[in-house]
């Protein structure tokens, strides 16, 4: 599914990410963990294109598509779903109208006709349980006055509309308490289709725990130095980055 | 010759036409306003109301002056001034600043007032719109006056409405006079949409009797150069007024509004909201002054100013401005320019959502906190359709108008 090779990339000329190569197939999830500064996100703001990172070496090929030469809003027609750590809020623009925009934009992408109106409020409903999101939030302007739960699963329940094929969950666990975290975790195991691939960033074992990844990055520097399985992620909880850093001499 | 001159000369020419075609009322005050227009010019930048406005450039060209009078066939509660009732007729040119020498212009030009007056008790269940359509080959200046009697109590909803039916030049100057009696309550919206080759000068005189209510929302979303006052002088006490506006301005766009709120009794409230949407090389301004006089306590007052430069190259002066004279009083001025915000763009375009209509999106949103202010729902749903049209940059017609086809 996404394939990323010898990527360097760097934000305002500083280099972040130093060489990453990552190959991620269908119906896999990966944990990518690290200290802060390691560039996690740098790597997911990559991913998506966001327009502050500067691609200065490697390749990312996404179901056999160069992805560095297309546009975020054309990653995201692919299939590319990032649940950011710090949603956006956006005053004056409401939920129902956004989400018609983004579901109707992949539509026109894919050449389908816009949802009819009756179709697309259904499928609000129908997910919005999902994830046990309160419909007075889904008439609010996109995050606004949310709590930093509602943030989140507000981020699930856009997955669940947009129905991608890989998800990125960017320290979607950071600022959830436990119960949150179990609502957005089983959101998303229930939502998750057996060919959809996921890479999660995270600094805990907690949101592991429900999502049971096949692989395990360590990501220190702007480099993966060990790679393991679930097994790799109980570790680190358990010992934290220091001996992996001893083992490889830093 | 200089651009005051010709207006001048033109008024030496047509002056017995004017008159015969004019009534007693109007006919009466041209020549005061003669002598205010000869003696003022028009007013330069260095007048403080007029820092931000180009006057002598603006009515510099050479246009066709016209001298038309209002149609006989008229809605309820609008009249021709002379089928008005002579105590309504008396009240023309009575709330207007005549020092203006922009008014002047209108008051010496102008041929036929329409008035609406809406007698005491009485709610005018329909809006009443007030349609401006410009329309001719010829490059002309136009010079209208509407004058709004509500007595006490009565209650209605005004939408008055600028448009261009063909792409010649126009320029018009217009007045608009508001006497609101005790209770009575109005609800007044202005909405421009023309095109490039249009300037209008517009300046409304707002007075207001004891526990009346005014709700005045200016909108601009499409022109060439713009030039708005508003004058609101709360005199009664208890009165409220909201006055309210947005701007969408691109290209070589000019906008510029002025206001004053003159809380002049007691216990009067005024809330004042203006945005603006700028790109490309558009310019705006707004200079709004809350004054509070002595004597007018409990006055609470709040004025916002926000705006959006979407480019560089685009422009915004804002100038809130308060003066109180009185020491019980709750009053806030502020603005904001600002850029799109780059965080919400990515959000958006990482769902999918393309960068113009991101940017669409987010500019919509702007500017939908103030058409929200606005009571009347039909309006409100169509201000905005047109606000998406117009930002998409497709120009709106009336539809079911034969004269904008």
């Amino acid at each position: 599914m996404l394939k990323i090779e010898n990527l360097h990339a760097s934000i305002n000329g500083k280099e972040i990410l130093k060489g990453i190569s990552l190959t991620v197939k269908d119906g896999e999830i990966h944990a990518v963990m690290g200290l802060n500064g390691a560039g996690k996100s740098t790597l997911s703001n990559v991913i998506v294109g966001h327009p502050a990172y500067e691609v200065t070496q490697g390749s990312i090929t996404f179901n056999g598509k160069d992805l560095l030469s297309l546009k975020p809003e054309e990653r995201a027609h692919e299939g590319i779903f990032l649940s950011f750590q710090q949603p956006v809020e956006i005053p004056g623009v409401s939920m129902v109208n956004f989400m018609r925009a983004a579901l109707n934009a992949k539509r026109k992408y894919q050449g389908l006709e816009p949802i009819p109106a009756g179709d697309f409020l259904k499928l609000m409903r129908e997910k919005r349980s999902i994830v046990e999101l309160d419909s007075k939030l889904a008439s609010r302007s996109v995050n606004e006055g949310f709590s930093g739960g509602e943030k989140k699963r507000n981020e699930i329940f856009q997955m669940a509309m947009l129905e991608p094929k890989l998800t990125i969950l960017d320290e979607t666990d950071s600022g959830l308490d436990v119960d949150a975290l179990r609502i957005v975790a089983e959101g998303f195991n229930k939502l998750r289709r057996p060919d959809s691939s996921a890479i999660v960033i995270t600094h805990y074992q907690r949101l592991l725990d429900y999502l049971k990844p096949d692989v395990v990055h360590v990501l220190i520097d702007g480099r993966i130095v060990k790679t393991g399985g679930p097994e790799l992620a109980i570790e680190i909880e358990k010992r934290g980055f220091d001996w992996i850093k001893e083992e490889i001499g830093l | 010759m200089s651009a005051e001159k010709q207006y001048i000369e033109f008024f030496g020419e047509v002056r017995d036409t004017i008159a015969i075609r004019s009534c007693d009322e109007m006919n009466a005050q041209r020549e005061t306003a003669l002598q205010t227009f000869s003696a003022k010019g028009f007013p330069s930048s260095k007048v403080e109301r007029y820092r931000y406005a180009k006057v002598d450039a603006d009515f510099s060209p050479n246009y066709g002056i016209a001298l038309t009078t209002l149609t006989e066939q008229l809605p309820p509660y609008c009249f021709r001034i002379e089928n008005a009732e002579p105590r309504v007729r008396a009240l023309y040119n009575k709330v207007a600043d005549n020092a203006d020498s922009i008014v002047a212009l209108n008051t010496m030009l102008c041929v036929d007032t329409l008035v609406v007056h809406v007698p005491k008790g009485i709610r005018v269940e329909h809006p009443i719109q007030i349609s401006n359509i410009l329309k001719g080959e010829q490059d002309t200046m136009v010079s209208r006056r509407i004058l709004i009697v509500m007595d006490e109590m009565a209650e209605a909803d005004i939408i008055v409405t600028d448009r261009a039916a063909s792409q010649s030049r126009f320029l018009t100057n217009q007045v608009i006079e508001v006497l609101m009696g005790d209770g009575s309550h109005l609800s007044l919206y202005e909405v421009e949409e023309t095109h490039l080759l249009c300037t209008r000068f517009n300046s409304v005189f707002v007075q207001q009797g004891k526990n009346s209510s005014l709700h005045h929302t200016n909108l601009t979303l499409f022109n060439g150069h713009t030039r708005n006052r508003l004058d609101v002088r709360l005199q009664g006490e208890g009165s409220e007024v909201t006055a309210n506006g947005c701007v969408i301005a691109d290209k070589m766009q000019r906008v510029d509004n002025n206001t004053l709120i003159d809380h002049q009794a007691p216990s009067c409230q005024s809330n004042e909201l203006y945005k603006y949407v700028l790109d490309d090389s558009a310019v705006g301004a707004f200079a709004g002054k809350v004054l509070v006089r002595e004597g007018a306590q409990k006055t609470s007052s709040k004025e916002t100013n926000a705006n959006l430069c979407a480019t560089s190259s685009a422009r915004m002066f804002t100038q809130p401005m308060l003066e109180i004279y009185a020491d019980d009083v709750q009053c806030s001025h502020g603005s904001t320019v600002g850029q799109m915000d780059e965080a919400a763009l990515f959000y958006m375009r990482q769902r999918g959502i393309d960068e113009r209509e991101a940017r669409l999106l987010l500019k919509a949103a702007f500017i939908t906190e103030v058409i929200e202010t606005i009571p009347l729902e039909s309006l409100r749903d169509r201000l905005h359709v047109l606000v998406d049209k117009r930002l998409r940059g497709e120009l709106s017609k009336c539809e079911g108008c034969k004269l904008c086809q």
